[in-house]
């Protein structure tokens, strides 16, 4: 029962590390960048639905929607801002860049919220007890789980589907020729930093939820293990990004219950590095054959 | 290669060289006149440090090309195991500068050694896939020495891995008269501090030799062959893993040297202090410095290490101002529209633009 007990909660800790690495996996997979500025999104998010749930005693589900249009218009600004004019630049000078911006965010909100972290009041609350009261399953990991789910469907038919998914996906492929199909390019890029940034607020409300203190740096690490999913399950694929997420999660929760806390991150790292020695592509990722 | 490129590269190396040490020596002569106060004073040797850090970083960024963003791992194995050494020989070698010396020689050592067995798996990998698991590895390193708790006594060093967080400094059993050097998470507490500006100019002069030399050498040009097109180069009969080895390596054991000497500047240090931020920060400098270009580095580790200090009256807002600087700096460096705009510029200043462009 212990056992299940640390399933559940690895589970739901690996849904917000699925949700998160959707966006990182999205805007990798079309911009060919590490947007290292996503963590401190979800950070922003966190805030914005802790401020409107406190000060402006909005419903949860309310301040989590205000959190989304936040931190949507955020990622747009900051590609806008940003990272549209280095489109041709090296990728290593899009990356300092991301970091800077990294940096920014999370100053700007060390100078605007403080230091000291704020006690965040879960989306929903209570628990679910089962086999009389032996296991219980809080209803944020639940909730978190669903819309892990649903995210993850809903992503899958948008790119799969949809017209604008299509032009996301000919981006992603070859960003000329998709030129010359007319689709916008810099509007497919506008839009996924847009969905990725959405997603990040989300997972910033659950996370918050889960482990309900908030700090500037809350989304630093979560943000780099929700990478480390994402390259996991196999860059640029939409369902790779959940399972390595969700194994990403269970790794996690069992190896500190079992093996060590403060070796947890590590072993997870250990098992990411054995993963790309055996399928250097990830999981779910395509093996693409260099050409000469 | 033709003589005049080569007569340019060896005019590049020998002022980089006279660069640094005008630098050394007019700091020094400030110094000895008091025209430092104790807080600038106290940056010299970190300066130093991440100097070396930033050079040997270039040389597996922007020379080797593969993006590694767990360079601090390294500097924190040299850091502990040179810890460990001056401390541990502390009865059997007096002389402070020769601990100093032997502790770094210790910390390069074991940083090689580990940077070996990490580029086993890591140079398998290209690309972006490279860069998470050398970040991987660098926070797998800097829990592992979490781990540690390590006591000197007559009878030897005490080692023991502190797993499940159960064991403290008491379980070393030590004799009497034996010290604690390495407390788990607390870091390397109570060391002494026998690190010298003079020793920080040596190692990165000691840095530079090798560097400088190992890039120009048949070696440098096969690895940046490597850099350029990796399968052209395996093509040509240029084994490719071991020179990635080697500057990995290479680079790997500077690291640590410099990280012996960053620990033995600090009475306290936690493993944390070595973390993903770390790394960041000083691939910063060498991006910011020019990949590739040494002299780059060491002036972009200057300015950017003395920036946020220098930025203390505006307190508060010095990191958010840093964040900034970044992000222009990139933006004006990289932006095609900018560019040309700079370009034309400096086609105005007719001779000027010939050097400008030449050096960049």
């Amino acid at each position: 029962m212990k056992f299940l007990a640390y399933l559940v909660s690895g589970i739901s800790l690996g849904s917000i590390y699925a949700i998160i690495a959707l966006g990182y996996t999205m805007v990798y997979g079309i911009a060919k960048m590490l947007n290292f500025a996503h963590g401190d999104v979800i950070m922003v998010g966190g805030y914005i639905s802790f401020l409107a749930a406190t000060n402006l005693g909005l419903p949860a589900l309310l301040s989590v929607l205000v959190a989304m249009a936040f931190c949507t218009v955020l990622g747009i600004l900051i590609e806008g801002l940003a990272y549209r004019p280095l489109r041709s630049a090296p990728s290593l000078a899009v990356l300092i860049t991301a970091i800077g911006v990294s940096y920014f965010l999370q100053n700007a909100a060390l100078l605007i919220f403080g230091a000291n972290p704020k006690a965040y009041t879960p989306v929903v609350s209570g628990t679910l007890k089962l086999f009389g009261g032996q296991l219980s399953i809080s209803y944020v990991s639940l909730v978190t789980v669903v819309c892990c789910i649903v995210i993850m469907l809903a992503l899958t038919a948008f790119t799969g589907k949809t017209r604008m998914g299509k032009a996301m996906r000919a981006c992603s492929e070859d960003k000329g020729a998709a030129q010359l199909m007319g689709i916008n390019v810099n509007r497919t890029i506008s839009l996924t930093f847009a969905i990725g940034s959405a997603l990040a607020a989300v997972a910033g409300a659950l996370l918050c939820s889960f482990s309900p203190t908030l700090m500037p740096t809350t989304g630093s690490m979560p943000g780099i293990k929700a990478f480390t999913a994402a390259v996991f399950g196999g860059i640029g694929s939409i369902p790779g990004a959940f399972i390595g997420g969700i194994l990403l999660g269970v790794i996690e929760a069992l190896s500190r219950a079992y093996i060590s806390t403060q070796l947890s991150n590590s072993i997870v790292f250990a098992v990411l590095i054995i993963i790309l020695l055996v399928r250097p592509a990830g999981l779910m990722g395509k093996r693409t054959q260099e050409k000469v | 290669m033709n003589m005049k490129r080569y007569f340019k590269d060896a005019r590049a190396d020998l002022l980089t060289y006279a660069g640094v040490i005008i630098a050394f020596l007019v700091i020094s002569a400030m110094k000895g006149n008091g025209m430092l106060n104790r807080s600038q004073t106290g940056l010299l040797v970190p300066i130093c440090c991440y100097i070396v850090m930033a050079v040997s970083l270039n040389l597996t960024v922007g020379i080797l090309g593969d993006l590694s963003l767990g360079h601090a791992g390294f500097m924190s194995v040299g850091a502990f195991s040179g810890v460990i050494t001056a401390m541990g020989l502390m009865n059997v070698i007096p002389s402070a500068p020769m601990r100093l010396a032997l502790a770094m020689v210790v910390g390069a050592l074991c940083a090689a050694i580990v940077g070996f067995l990490v580029g086993i798996p890591v140079l398998r990998l290209n690309g972006d896939y490279l860069a998470i698991v050398t970040l991987a590895f660098g926070e797998i390193i800097k829990e592992l020495i979490t781990c540690l708790i390590v006591g000197v006594d007559s009878k030897g060093l005490h080692v023991i891995f502190n797993v499940n967080g159960s064991k403290t400094a008491n379980d070393l059993t030590l004799l009497d008269g034996g010290r604690i050097i390495i407390k788990g998470a607390q870091g390397a507490t109570g060391t002494k501090t026998i690190a010298t500006f003079t020793a920080g100019f040596i190692l990165i002069m000691i840095t530079l030799v090798i560097v400088q030399n190992l890039v120009r050498s048949r070696h440098g040009r096969a690895i940046m062959a490597v850099r350029d097109n990796r399968i052209a180069a395996d093509s040509v009969g240029i084994p490719v893993t071991k020179y990635k080895m080697m500057a990995f390596v290479t680079s790997a054991s500077l690291a640590g040297a410099a990280g012996a000497l960053f620990g033995l500047n600090y009475s306290n240090l936690a493993a944390a202090k070595f973390d993903f931020n770390t790394s960041i920060l000083v691939l910063v400098f060498v991006v910011l410095g020019g990949l590739g270009n040494i002299w780059g580095s060491i002036i972009a580790t200057v300015i950017l290490y003395i920036l946020p200090e220098a930025l203390r009256g505006f307190s508060t807002y010095r990191m958010l101002i840093y964040a900034i600087v970044l992000i222009v700096v990139m933006l004006t460096t990289n932006n095609p529209i900018l560019k040309n705009y700079f370009a034309s510029l400096r086609s105005k200043f007719g001779k000027n633009s010939e050097k400008e462009a030449s050096a960049s």
